[in-house]
């Protein structure tokens, strides 16, 4: 074998290697981890990418995971904030401390062509649990209701059920219709009831776009309901570090909860709040 | 170097590529099995493959529907590729004049190339509606997956089978024409029967896809766990499951999903088997070779 081509060889993977170790170890860079909810996770990339613009030497890295993980990710410090789309339990809480930086309404969406506007927390829940079956019997068209919901996991999934399926009276939690189609994304849910004049389905305020989010107990979803919380169906995205943020993880936290954060927020249409808040129970 | 140094390293090397295919494969096994077994374990094997519920916020995973959804969508949608394939490459090996050709072809592996998360938009704005009018329901049906799954398996069974059946030997032809058959005759008695396991191979190679497709589904089944009534009614694939969960899986849940992996390995192994079998056993002989 020609030895002038295993030289060759050698010396390209020096310069690989030698390339990507100066590149990627280019030294005294900050690095933040923020791990948690994938409702979260949209706004979060927004607010890192800003702040990296802005601050070069800090490096973020957001990843997904689902509340549940952002809390146990930041209690036991592979992350350094944890995210969450639920308001914590207090034996989740120890130790944390809590920024809600915004509050994400949760939109009733039906086709833009039916006729229905507006239901009743009792209505949606007739519907979304299977008691209520026919368009007919909530005041619209003599037709089946057909049911598009997230998937198991799934933090908009999740805060439907506790919010407006909450629980039986013996203490267990009400189920979604089992006969509901299932979409793995908002964009999907949306286009199926995009699609389907007579499906209905739930996806973030934010997200509303062809379809028509329903009022719920006669208040529409829009940012000053969601802020006064008298449109019910919603839910606090919520950062969270363990004891008190320091260094470089303090002054993003300032940064996301400042003027300048708080509009990267309103621009997702999340309502920024920017406070911190103590465990709900 | 030595001429001996050279042929060993050559021979060593070319070993090792072949057999790291095979190390990749018992590592995938060793890793979904060291995954999901606690999930078997805690669930009970049989209560895991023949439960009817899967609900993983009560601790109820059984997946008996998904793999009947996965066998229906896969089954439905070589009902309708197979037929349909075989005879277009029967048309393109034997009747298309070289300039239809030129123009089928290309379309035909333009379909392969497109991504399935296109397919399955495709379906989710465009079949799903047109279903939903046609057949009423909600339109996400086992039936629309398998049209989607049809179109996209179509390129591999016609494209496989195209080769087998222009890999007959052109004697084949001219004797039996000599003979006085006719053009159809000889496609029907003498071409077809001895590309069979080329187009079985097709067949099979069509099938892996269909059941290991995952994304299309997810976006026209309907993912509602259930054995489905009729084709009409939305199913949950074995595939879209582990997609569809496994972003927020943890402890058993997780474990489960990779049990669901394990059960997908194993039908996929089994059809493959079944599959060559039949390859083995239609295999045309002549003069002592494989044809």
């Amino acid at each position: 074998m020609d030895m002038k081509y295993i030289i060759g060889i050698i010396v390209a993977i020096i310069v690989i290697a030698g390339a990507y170790f100066a590149l990627a170890g280019s030294g005294g860079q900050e690095k933040i981890t923020i791990v948690g909810s994938t409702s979260v996770q949209p706004v979060a990339e927004k607010l890192a990418t800003e702040y990296m613009k802005k601050n070069p030497d800090v490096k973020i890295t957001v990843q997904g995971g689902g509340s549940s993980v952002g809390i146990k990710s930041v209690q036991d410090g592979t992350a350094n904030i944890g995210t969450s789309s639920k308001a914590l339990k207090a034996n989740e809480s120890q130790e944390l401390t809590q920024w809600e930086i915004g509050k994400d309404g949760i939109a009733i969406i039906v086709n833009k062509n039916n006729a229905i506007n507006g239901l009743t927390m009792d209505q949606v829940k007739g519907i979304l649990s299977g008691n209520i079956t026919n368009w007919k019997e909530v005041g619209g068209a003599d037709a089946k209701i057909n049911v598009v919901v997230r998937e198991e996991g799934s933090g908009t999934r999740d805060a439907v059920q506790e919010i407006v399926l909450g629980k039986t009276s013996n203490g267990t939690k009400v189920e979604f219709v089992k006969e509901a189609i299932v979409q793995s994304s908002t964009e999907a849910v949306q286009q199926a009831v995009a699609q389907d004049p007579n499906a209905v389905g739930f996806i973030s305020f934010a997200s509303v776009k062809d379809a028509k989010a329903l009022q719920i107990n006669n208040v529409s979803p829009t940012e000053a309901t969601i802020l006064d919380g008298t449109y019910k169906i919603q839910r606090p995205f919520i950062f969270l570090v363990k004891g008190d943020a320091t260094g470089a993880v303090k002054t993003f936290l300032d940064w996301v909860n400042g003027p300048e954060g708080q509009a990267i927020i309103k621009s997702d249409k999340v309502v920024p709040t920017g406070k911190q808040v103590n465990s709900t129970s | 170097m030595s001429k001996w140094n050279e042929e060993f390293f050559i021979e060593k090397g070319l070993l090792l590529t072949a057999i790291s295919s095979v190390i990749v494969i018992a590592l995938i096994i060793i890793f979904i099995f060291r995954e999901g077994l606690p999930a078997l374990q805690s669930v009970g094997f049989f209560s895991f493959l023949f439960g009817m519920e899967w609900a993983p916020s009560n601790g109820q995973y059984g997946i008996f529907p998904m793999i009947i959804g996965s066998l229906g969508i896969t089954a439905l949608s070589l009902l309708m590729a197979v037929p349909l394939g075989v005879f277009c490459a029967i048309f393109l090996s034997e009747i298309a004049p070289s300039k239809i050709r030129k123009i089928l072809n290309p379309t035909i592996q333009t379909l392969a190339g497109i991504p399935s998360v296109v397919y399955g938009f495709f379906g989710l704005v465009l079949l799903v509606p047109f279903m939903r009018v046609q057949f009423g329901g909600t339109g996400f049906s086992m039936f629309t997956a398998s049209v989607i799954l049809t179109v996209m398996i179509l390129p591999i069974i016609v494209s496989v089978s195209e080769d087998a059946l222009r890999s007959i030997p052109v004697e084949y032809k001219e004797a039996s024409l000599a003979l006085g058959a006719t053009h159809w005759q000889t496609i029907k008695n003498v071409i077809f029967p001895a590309a069979i396991p080329g187009i079985i191979t097709s067949v099979i190679l069509g099938m892996g896809r269909a059941i290991g497709e995952t994304l299309a589904i997810i976006m026209v089944a309907g993912n509602v766990v259930q054995i489905p009534g009729s084709i009409m009614d939305p199913v949950r694939a074995l595939t879209s499951n582990i997609a569809i969960e496994m972003g927020y899986a943890t402890g058993v849940h997780y474990n489960a999903l990779f049990a669901t992996g394990i059960v997908l390995v194993f039908m996929i192994i089994v059809l493959l088997v079944i599959a060559n079998y039949f390859h083995y056993k239609k295999k045309v002989t002549i003069g002592g070779g494989y044809l």
